[in-house]
C-alpha cells in the first residue's frame, strides 16, 4: 500500500466516530429543533402539520411565556452583576493580599461547583424550608423575626432565592477565572504604582480591572448561557416552576411543554426563540463591553 | 499622624478581607456539612432545632435509602454509565483531537468548524429531540426484534453522553497536541512506525496531564448530569442524581427526611473525595478548558 493511501485509511479511521456522533447526536436534534418549531405536532393527536410561523405567533401571546422571560431576564442580571462582583472581590483578595490560608479558601470556594444540581437543590430546601430551614432558624435566634420569609412559596420572594443558590454555586468558578487573569499581571506595575503612593483600593480600579477586562468580558457571555441553562436545572428540582409559575424560566418552560405535556412543535419553538435570544444577548453585551485590549 | 491612619485604615481593610473571606466560606461549609449530620440523624430529631448535633450514629438511613429506595441500584447504574461514557469518549475523541490538529486534509477545516460551533450548543435545548428521535428509532426496530431498545438503556445513554463532551473534549485536546513539536512524529516516522503506533505508542503518552484534566472534568458533569438520564431513562435503569430527585420527593411527601439526606450524601460523597485528591490540577485546568455548560 502507498503512503497516500494509508494516510487517508488513517484520517477516516481517526475522524469518522467522532464525526458519526456529532452528527446523529449533536448535530441533527440542533436541526430537528428548528424544523419542528415550524409544526403543529404532539398534544392528543400525532399528526404533524405544518404551520410556518403560527407557533411563534401564539408565543408572543402566551402570557406564561412572557413570565418565564421577565423571570429568566431577572435572574440573567442579578446572578451576573452579583456574582461578578463577589468573585471579582475574592479573587484580587486571594491573588494581591497575603492572605493566611489563602489556598483553604480557594479550595473551599470551589466546592459548590462540583455537587450536582440536584444536591444543591436538596440543600438549599433544607436552607429555605419554613420550618425547620436554616435561613429562617438564624432570624429566629437573633430575634431578627420579621426577617423570616416562605422563601419558596412566597411568589414575590421565591425567584429571588433561586438568585441566591445560583450565585453560591458560582462564585468559586468565576473566581477561578478572574484569579488565573490576575496571576498573569505583573508584580511591578503593583510595586511602581505604590511607590506614587496609590493605595490598594486606587490599584485595583486603575490596573487590576482594566488587565482583566478582557477576561470580565468572556465570562460575561458564559454568565448568559450558564444562567440560562442552569436556573432550568435548579428550578425543574427545587420548585418545578412554582409556585403558581413564579419561577417558571426559558428552558423549564419549554421542557414542560415538550415533554411534559408533549406539545413538541410548540416546546421547539420556544426553544429557537431562547436559542436565538441567548446569541443576540452575548453578542450585543460583548459589543458595548468591547475596549481597546491593554498590552503588557 | 498620617502614618498611623493609614496603617489604621489599612489593618481595616485587611480585617474586612478577612471577615469576608470567612463568611463566605461559613456559607459553603455549613450547608454542606449540615447535610451530613442530617443524614444520620432520626426522624423525631427533625422536629427540633435544626442547628443541634445528632444524637447518634443512625445508619438506617442509609440503609433505607440504599435498599428501599434503591439507591444502591442507581449507584451502580451511575457507576457503569459515566465509566462507559468516559471510554467511549476518551476512545472517540483522543484519535479524532490528534488528526485534527496535526493533519490537513480535504474537509478538515469543515470538521474544525463543526467541533467548535459545537461547543455553542447545550443538552437542554437537544434532550427532547434526542427523546424523540429514540422513540422513533424504537418503534422501527419494535417491528424487527419486539423489542424496544434505545430507551431505558444504559449503553445508549453512554453513547449519548460522549457525544455530547465531544465538542468540548476535541477541542481541549487538539490545543494540547497543537502545541507539541512535530519532531517527535519524524523520529517515529524514520523508526519506521507507521501512522497508528505513533499516534499510540508516541503522542497519547505525552498528552497525559491534558487527558487527565479531560477525564475528571467529564467525570463530574456525566456523574452530576441528570436532564438527559430523566428524559431518555423513564424506566428503571435510573441514573444517581434522577434516583435522588425521586427520593427527596417521596420523602418530602412522607415526612421522612433522614433517607433523603443520605441519598444526597451518597450522591455527592463521590465528587467530594475525587475533589479533595485532585483540587489543585482541576482549579488550574479550569483556565485551560474554560467552559461551562
Amino acid at each position: 500500500m502507498n503512503k497516500k493511501g494509508s494516510r487517508n485509511i488513517f484520517i477516516t479511521v481517526c475522524v469518522a466516530p467522532a464525526l458519526i456522533l456529532l452528527a446523529t447526536f449533536m448535530i441533527t436534534p440542533t436541526i430537528e429543533v428548528f424544523r419542528m418549531s415550524m409544526y403543529r405536532w404532539g398534544g392528543f393527536s400525532n399528526t404533524r402539520e405544518f404551520v410556518g410561523l403560527e407557533n411563534f405567533k401564539v408565543l408572543w401571546n402566551d402570557m406564561d411565556f412572557i413570565q418565564s422571560f421577565q423571570n429568566s431576564i431577572l435572574l440573567i442580571v442579578l446572578v451576573a452583576i452579583i456574582t461578578l462582583i463577589f468573585a471579582v472581590f475574592f479573587a484580587a483578595v486571594l491573588t494581591k493580599e497575603q492572605v493566611k490560608g489563602g489556598n483553604f479558601f480557594r479550595i473551599i470556594f470551589y466546592i459548590p461547583n462540583i455537587l450536582s444540581i440536584v444536591v444543591i437543590a436538596g440543600i438549599f430546601s433544607a436552607i429555605y424550608d419554613p420550618k425547620s430551614g436554616l435561613l429562617n432558624s438564624i432570624f429566629g435566634v437573633l430575634s431578627l423575626d420579621s426577617f423570616e420569609q416562605l422563601w419558596l412559596g412566597d411568589q414575590e420572594i421565591v425567584i429571588y432565592s433561586i438568585a441566591g443558590a445560583l450565585v453560591w454555586q458560582a462564585i468559586g468558578y468565576y473566581m477561578v477565572m478572574y484569579m488565573s487573569g490576575m496571576a498573569s499581571i505583573p508584580a511591578s506595575y503593583y510595586e511602581a504604582a505604590s511607590l506614587e503612593g496609590a493605595n490598594g483600593i486606587t490599584q485595583f480600579f486603575s490596573i487590576t480591572l482594566p488587565l482583566i477586562w478582557n477576561n470580565i468580558r468572556t465570562t460575561l457571555t458564559f454568565f448568559i448561557i450558564s444562567t440560562i441553562n442552569l436556573s432550568f436545572l435548579l428550578v425543574k428540582a427545587m420548585t418545578g416552576g412554582g409556585p403558581n409559575g413564579s419561577t417558571e424560566v426559558f428552558l423549564s418552560y419549554m421542557y414542560d411543554q415538550a415533554y411534559t405535556n408533549s406539545t413538541f412543535g410548540y416546546g421547539m419553538a420556544i426553544g429557537v426563540v431562547v436559542f436565538t435570544f441567548s446569541f443576540a444577548l452575548a453578542a450585543i453585551v460583548s459589543r458595548i463591553t468591547k475596549r481597546d485590549v491593554l498590552e503588557y | 499622624m498620617k502614618k498611623t491612619k493609614g496603617l489604621s485604615t489599612d489593618t481595616l481593610f485587611r480585617l474586612f478581607n478577612y471577615v469576608a473571606l470567612i463568611t463566605l466560606a461559613v456559607t459553603i461549609i455549613v450547608p454542606v456539612a449540615w447535610v451530613f449530620f442530617a443524614s444520620i440523624k432520626q426522624n423525631a430529631e427533625f422536629y427540633e432545632n435544626p442547628w443541634s448535633l445528632p444524637d447518634g450514629v443512625y445508619i438506617q438511613n442509609f440503609v433505607e435509602a440504599f435498599v428501599e429506595a434503591q439507591m444502591g441500584e442507581y449507584l451502580l447504574n451511575s457507576v457503569i454509565v459515566t465509566a462507559l461514557s468516559l471510554g467511549i469518549l476518551l476512545v472517540v475523541a483522543l484519535p479524532a483531537a490528534y488528526v485534527l490538529s496535526r493533519f490537513r486534509f480535504r474537509g478538515s477545516n469543515v470538521l474544525n468548524s463543526v467541533v467548535k460551533a459545537g461547543l455553542f450548543i447545550n443538552v437542554s435545548y437537544i434532550a427532547v429531540p434526542i427523546f424523540l428521535m429514540l422513540l422513533d428509532w424504537d418503534s422501527a426496530i419494535k417491528m424487527i426484534i419486539g423489542d424496544p431498545f434505545f430507551l431505558n438503556n444504559r449503553f445508549i445513554l453512554a453513547v449519548i453522553y460522549a457525544s455530547t463532551a465531544l465538542p468540548f473534549t476535541i477541542f481541549l485536546l487538539s490545543s494540547y497536541f497543537q502545541t507539541l513539536p512535530s519532531d517527535f512524529e519524524e523520529a517515529a516516522s524514520i523508526d519506521g512506525a507507521g501512522y497508528f503506533r505513533t499516534m499510540i505508542s508516541v503522542m497519547f503518552p505525552m498528552a497525559k496531564p491534558s487527558i487527565i484534566i479531560v477525564i475528571l472534568f467529564n467525570f463530574l458533569l456525566f456523574w452530576n448530569e441528570y436532564i438527559l438520564a430523566l428524559t431518555l431513562m423513564p424506566g428503571d435503569n435510573k441514573t444517581l442524581p434522577v434516583g435522588l430527585l425521586n427520593l427527596m420527593a417521596a420523602e418530602r411527601a412522607a415526612v421522612n427526611y433522614g433517607p433523603m439526606y443520605a441519598g444526597m450524601v451518597i450522591a455527592m460523597l463521590p465528587t467530594i473525595i475525587l475533589y479533595i485528591i485532585v483540587q489543585k490540577r482541576l482549579t488550574q485546568g479550569m483556565t485551560v478548558g474554560g467552559l461551562k455548560g
